[in-house]
């Protein structure tokens, strides 16, 4: 799987705000949630909430529980770790996470 | 006859039988209890009730003459039990019973079989054999039907005799006062409330109603009733005295009604009553009896607490559970024709070696005694006539055992200068019952607040604390905001594990510092990244400060996401739009846009319960250019997204209706105009009613206005939603100018003390001094903050700005609208059905998989 898997250059730095999400969309139909923490910070799961079951993460608040960032989906609340993509409110769920770097002022992702 | 029979498509034969025979406030218990458990599936039950209507509240039905309807004093209805699946037939009174056979039979002649029945008949008002007690008017107090016989003879009466003077006596004796009669009590024994009272308090009772104008006779025996001179009847009494009376109450105590055992062959007690055992199983093992038709320990338990109590042992039992009846409290607190008395334990000290203290105060009339073990350690009894203030307390002493503190007398000595040695709800142990009717301990309700039934009315609704006799409810408030206190000291204090302080506090810091960022709050406050907890409070309280434009980019990532995007997220991920439309008053052109735009983007449209019209289904892309085409034609954003004022909904007034005596038109949209953009702890709603007729329904509002003819009464902290509330009238007759400065103040007051999504409503109720104190706050200046806190309003008025106009006006702000970062494509996810010509989100089994919805380039679909 990983050897099909490479780096997607989806938008400028100055795209992203700090605290906040976008959504890129790669390989043809998949949405990823792009956060910028602390301005240096990228990090990126995938925008569906399989909880809510709609394309939202990337409209969510982020924060931190004890050091562990996490993005708080807009419709129903639950927060999804963004280093692992873990649910921090249902163990039994996880999304997606993917690699991501920010080089030349450029924010890349591995999908 | 009435019935409601529900037929099983189960066969029959694999459930359990279970016929309840009486439909009293015990029998109900009992189907109450049966239905909640576990094993609820395993029966079918069947309730035959004897009188025409279902279980009703008896110990309440003196508020029939109170101007209680039947319906208010029910305790359920058919189509309750219909939900239950609880089978019942009404005016279906058992006269046959076959133990063999396990059957019983109807005066209609049904015939009912059973595995196990419960025996719930209840008790009938015991008459004494005296000759003419028969005559015309000369009646019980049990019933719905005695109430309605009563109030007939009573239209005919002037002159109205109670012969009893014990608890249901002296209720039926106020029943006779609030009926307009000239009522007497007729008591055989030397003083009222024998069995609960001792004498001195019993004497006490008898000065302070006879206060009240009611007439007492005590030691009287009634000989023969016949016909009077002044009135229908005379009684005659035993040591040659008489009275007058047109109407006589017979309430000298109950007898069980045990007809059926009787007949058929169940064990009874001497004097009457189904014997049964700590199971309430009679002598016949099928056969549960439980309430006052039951005898247990040679006793029959006239009260409504052990009978609910015998309900829940026979349910469990029938269930396979261990519970036992092993007897129960007596004590009793009421208020009878407004005179306070509360009797507990052992009142009259029959115990050997039992001393007492006793306080009496015949100046303010009251009586306190407390009766003591011999150990001198305990609390095993007391009265209260006058001032029952002390009983809660004195009950938890008594009932769980709690040692008395040094010096047992301050229980009831008045406090002069020292503290009373009070026991708090803290002080009770988690097995302290706090509701004895339902046999709810302080544990049950820790676990209730443990389940998130943090509004007390939830707590009540769960564990049914309180909703007995009530006489509990003034603890239970207590160990449940004693509880919450517990808890919300820590919540409270805490917004959140980033800031050690309450959204006040940090509303206090903002204002005192000038902090106008979130960065600055949390670097010099606060600590971490900060959570979806604590960003939007503080967004929130940075825009109720400041007012600045929400979308500024420090602002944006706290805000939540109907915030950001200036729309409400719908639960596919899209969003709804709209527009103010002040006071409900619409334009027809603007009409035509609104219309327009919906038919342009396909947008479901639907009319708001704020008097406004709400476009559902736009893409988070869409939202810009739908936007500016409202804004072009004059329209602007109606914060429908914000926590913040949505409408002020409104009446015509007197400019249309002929009934409108100001113009509530007018002053909706002033109103609307004035508050548009205020954010709030939680959203606001206003209404402005042109009469009493209240059509915009002011009432159920944050903030509420009826016109009179004077001008302006003010109500406050209404609300509908998920916990109802009633507005209070904060003030009358306010003209315009004082009508807004009241409002001014309140809200902002409100806005600063409230917590995070804390509704007026919530905060009135929890806040200490309640309205009384927010009163003086806003009318009085008690705080002599009102200049500050009306500055601060004219500050946000001021500095009002449409933000979706802003926005539009900002490319770099439109950019974020952008579906994704790096594609003009919209989301494949969000597709939509049609249901009654209008568009709604497909469910997942309507949805085609991976199919893609072109991509709109709006400003090609833009109709030229």
């Amino acid at each position: 799987m990983a050897n099909n898997k490479s780096w997607h250059t989806v938008c400028h730095k100055n795209d992203l705000l700090t605290g906040a999400g976008v959504c890129a969309l790669v390989n043809r139909d998949e949405q990823v949630a792009i956060f910028l923490i602390d301005n240096r910070r990228v990090y990126s799961i995938a925008n569906w909430d399989p909880i809510g079951q709609a394309n939202v993460l990337s409209r969510g608040i982020t924060g931190d529980e004890q050091g562990e960032i996490f993005v708080a989906s807009p419709l129903y609340k639950q927060r999804f770790s963004l280093t692992s993509g873990h649910c921090l409110d249902d163990d039994a769920v996880t999304v997606p996470h993917y690699p991501t770097r920010i080089k030349n002022e450029q924010v890349q992702i591995l999908a | 006859m009435n019935s409601g029979v529900v037929t099983s498509k189960k066969p029959s034969s694999v459930k359990q039988k279970i016929v309840v025979v009486g439909n009293g406030m015990v029998g109900h218990h009992f189907v109450e209890q049966l239905c909640q458990s576990p094993k609820r599936q395993d029966y079918e039950i069947t309730v035959l009730s004897a009188e025409s209507r279902l279980a009703y509240d008896r110990v309440h039905l003196s508020g029939y003459f109170a101007g209680k309807s039947a319906a208010d004093l029910a305790l359920t209805t058919p189509g309750h039990y219909r939900e239950l699946g609880v089978a019942f037939e009404l005016d279906a009174k058992v006269v046959a019973l076959d133990k063999d056979e396990k059957t019983v039979t109807t005066s209609g002649g049904k015939s009912f079989s059973y595995d196990k029945l419960i025996l719930a008949t209840g008790s009938y008002p015991f008459v004494p054999p005296i000759e003419g007690n028969d005559r015309e008017h000369c009646l019980v107090y049990r019933t719905l039907e005695d109430l309605a016989a009563i109030e007939n003879a009573a239209r005919q009466s002037k002159v109205g005799v109670v012969v009893g003077g014990g608890l249901l006596g002296l209720e039926a004796a106020n029943a006779l006062k609030q009926l307009g009669l000239e009522t007497h009590v007729v008591e055989f024994a030397p003083q009222l409330m024998g069995v609960q009272l001792d004498k001195p308090g019993g004497q006490l009772l008898r000065a302070m109603i006879e206060d009240l104008g009611v007439n007492v006779h005590t030691e009287k025996a009634t000989k023969i009733i016949t016909d009077g001179e002044q009135c229908h009847h005379r009684m005659e009494f035993a040591d040659g005295s008489h009275l007058e009376t047109d109407l006589i109450l017979f309430s000298a105590g109950i007898r069980p009604y045990d007809n059926l055992a009787r007949e058929f062959d169940l064990a009874l007690g001497e004097r009457g009553g189904i014997v049964v055992d700590n199971h309430c199983q009679t002598s016949d093992k099928a056969i549960y009896a439980i309430g006052e038709c039951a005898l247990w320990n040679n006793f029959i338990f006239g009260l409504v607490a052990p009978g609910y109590k015998m309900a829940k042992v026979a349910a469990g039992h029938i269930c396979g559970e261990s519970g036992q009846f092993t007897g129960a409290d007596m004590s009793t607190k009421l208020k009878l024709m407004g005179v306070d008395v509360g009797s507990i334990g052992d009142a009259h000290g029959k115990t050997p070696g039992a001393r007492c203290y006793t306080y009496e105060n015949q100046v303010a009339q009251t009586y306190k005694k407390i009766v003591i073990s011999p150990d001198g350690k305990h609390l095993i009894g007391a009265v209260l006539v006058g001032d029952t203030s002390d009983y809660d307390t004195l009950l938890q002493y008594a009932l769980n055992g709690i040692e008395l503190p040094e010096m047992p007398e301050s229980l009831i000595l008045p406090s002069l200068q020292r503290e009373k040695p009070g026991l708090g709800a803290d002080s009770l142990p988690d097995s302290a019952t706090i509701c004895s009717c339902h046999n709810v301990t302080k544990g049950d309700i820790i676990t209730a607040i443990d389940d998130g039934n943090t509004e007390l009315k939830q707590l009540t609704a769960c564990t049914k604390a309180s909703t007995g006799c009530g006489g509990c409810s003034a603890l239970l408030k207590n160990v449940f905001e004693a509880e919450l206190d517990k808890r919300g000291v820590e919540v409270k204090k805490d917004l959140c594990q980033h800031f050690a302080y309450s959204r006040t506090e940090l509303f206090h810091i903002i204002k005192a510092e000038q902090i106008k960022t979130f960065e600055q709050l949390i670097s010099k406050h606060g600590q971490g990244l900060g959570c979806e907890v604590c960003k939007p409070t503080v967004a929130s309280i940075l825009a109720s400060a400041w007012n600045d434009y929400i979308l500024e980019d420090p602002h944006i990532p706290l805000q939540d996401t109907n915030d950001v995007f200036l729309g409400n997220m719908q639960k596919d991920g899209t969003y709804s739009v709209v527009p103010r439309i002040p006071g409900g008053e619409i334009t027809p052109d603007k009409l035509i846009v609104i219309g327009q735009v919906a038919k342009e983007y396909n947008l479901y449209t639907k009319i708001t319960g704020g008097q406004r019209i709400d476009l559902f289904g736009a893409r988070v892309d869409q939202l810009p250019d739908i936007w500016k085409r409202l804004i072009d034609a004059g329209m602007e954003t109606g914060h429908a997204y914000g926590k913040s004022l949505r409408t002020v909904k409104s009446c015509v007034g007197n400019t249309w209706c002929r009934y409108g005596v100001q113009d509530s038109m007018s002053m909706a949209i002033f109103l609307e105009e004035r508050y548009k953009g205020l954010r709030s702890p939680h959203k606001l709603k206003f209404a402005v009613s042109g009469c009493t007729r209240e059509c915009a329904e002011a009432q159920s509002k944050d903030i509420g206005v009826i016109a009179t003819e004077h001008g302006w009464n003010l109500y406050v902290s209404g609300n509908g939603g998920m916990k109802p509330r009633h507005a209070d009238l904060f003030a009358t007759d306010l003209d315009d100018k004082t009508l807004v400065q009241y409002i001014d103040r309140y809200l902002m007051f409100y806005v600063r003390m409230a917590d995070r999504l804390q509704r007026t409503s919530v905060w009135l109720e929890n806040l200490e001094g309640g309205l009384e104190y927010v009163k003086s706050v806003v009318i009085d200046d008690h705080l002599g903050i009102n200049d500050e806190l009306e500055a601060q309003m004219q500050a946000i008025v001021a500095s009002y700005q449409c933000e979706w106009k802003t926005t539009i006006e900002n490319p770099e702000k439109v950019k974020r609208f952008r579906q994704f970062v790096n594609s003009g494509q919209s989301d494949s996810n969000v597709q939509f059905v049609t249901e009654r010509a209008q568009i709604r989100p497909a469910r997942p089994e309507e949805k085609h998989p991976g199919e893609r919805i072109p991509a709109v380039d709006i400003t090609e679909n833009r109709p030229v």
